[in-house]
């Protein structure tokens, strides 16, 4: 079964501790929404969730696949999107069908053969959360989701959460935007 | 995944340059040397197989700033962990790839320097299988040292600093086979199983420190 759990922990960046005591259980369908000054250790506790950082204190275990939307896009700036969305899809299993219907979920499937490197900002955003609805991954784990977008892409995104926990995924997302995530937990880290 | 991620190395390798830039610094280095020494024949064939040695491992400095940090820097390493991938394995496919954009390039430029330098046919023969011998430990170095500056100021200087004295047994056996003994090749080609079996380990230890 899909599940986060996050028991008691601290993270820490350079040796200095930047919050402690975040204890966090999501089962399907749910969700968690991080928030705090900047600065406060947000994406910290993003990189732990996902295991790229350890934890300076307490566990986290997590079941069922991942998928990151961290503050880079990591997508080769010189080719089409498509192209470069196809590369992280054949490694989740998933093929160009899959990128198709993401890209068309966050409605970039015009500029599909443009080079990433032509983008804006809002779409590079957008081309790398395609990447994550594109993975198949049950946990999505979203540091700030919503920076760069205009309005109606704000709206595109919460339905788009609202619509993978409806299919029994879990999203935990770290914002100093407001976004709406109805019944989500809410996690204060800071000073 | 080996296969994708080799893929999309070696095509950038190709398509950023990567392949071309080095090849290009290693003829010039070549070219340089009889404007430095004197355009006496004799002697240019003689030193003709060491020149190009030197100028292979200041070559092989050239692409260390691109090995890993772009990709560093992009997220692609944090999307790879997020994945499962082990970073000392990421590294081994780095090696490979950077292996395949850089060594084959090099050791067709070679025919040209030496012609140039008028190495004889013999010599020239001996430089090609020391540097298909030596080229593996010479990228797993390239790599390990990439990983080792990555996302530090000054990571260019540094790099060079770092991998030519490390890389002096490379070029110890690789020019010391061109006597002819077979000692020298069979020392050269340990140096370079060593460098390739022990780099990524070193470079994924230094990837995941890093963070």
């Amino acid at each position: 079964m899909t599940a986060l759990a996050l028991s008691d922990v601290a993270g820490a960046r350079g040796g200095e501790m930047l919050f402690a005591g975040v204890s966090l259980a999501l089962g399907p369908g749910e969700a968690a929404l991080v928030t705090g000054p900047n600065g406060a250790g947000k994406s910290t506790l993003v990189r732990i969730c996902a295991g790229l950082l350890a934890p300076a204190m307490g566990t986290v275990r997590s079941e069922g696949r991942i998928a990151l939307l961290a503050e880079a896009h990591a997508l080769d700036p010189e080719l089409p999107l498509a192209r470069a969305l196809d590369f992280w899809s054949a490694l989740d299993g998933g093929g160009p069908q899959a990128v198709a219907s993401a890209l068309a979920a966050v409605e970039l499937a015009p500029v599909a053969q443009l080079p990433v490197r032509l983008l804006s900002t809002g779409q590079r955003r957008r081309a790398a959360f395609a990447r994550v609805i594109a993975s198949d991954a049950p946990i999505w784990l979203l540091d700030e989701p919503a920076n760069g977008l205009d309005a109606a892409a704000i709206a595109r995104l919460e339905h788009l959460l609202a619509v993978h926990r409806a299919a029994g995924g879990i999203v935990l997302a770290a914002t100093h935007l407001p976004i709406a995530l109805p019944g989500a937990v809410p996690v204060e880290v800071g000073r | 995944m080996i296969a994708a991620l080799l893929l999309r190395d070696v095509r950038r390798a190709w398509t950023g340059g990567g392949a071309v830039w080095p090849v290009a610094f290693f003829l010039l280095a070549c070219v340089l040397f009889p404007f430095a020494v004197g355009p006496d024949a004799a002697l240019l064939s003689r030193v003709g197989g060491g020149v190009v040695w030197t100028a292979a491992l200041l070559a092989a400095l050239l692409p260390i700033e691109r090995l890993l940090a772009p990709d560093r820097d992009a997220g692609v390493l944090d999307q790879l962990a997020v994945r499962g991938a082990s970073m000392s394995a990421v590294a081994a496919i780095k090696i490979a790839a950077h292996w395949c954009a850089f060594a084959p390039p090099l050791m067709a430029a070679a025919l040209l320097a030496a012609g140039l330098l008028g190495v004889s046919g013999e010599t020239l023969l001996r430089v090609e299988i020391g540097l298909a011998i030596g080229t593996p430990g010479l990228a797993a170095l390239a790599v390990a040292t990439a990983a080792l500056v990555a996302g530090l100021r000054g990571a260019g200087a540094l790099a060079g600093l770092l991998m030519l004295p490390l890389a002096v047994p490379l070029l110890i056996f690789g020019a010391g086979s061109l006597d002819g003994g077979s000692g020298a090749l069979k020392l050269l080609a340990a140096i370079s199983l060593l460098l390739c079996a022990g780099a990524p380990f070193v470079a994924g230890a230094a990837l995941r420190m890093a963070d």
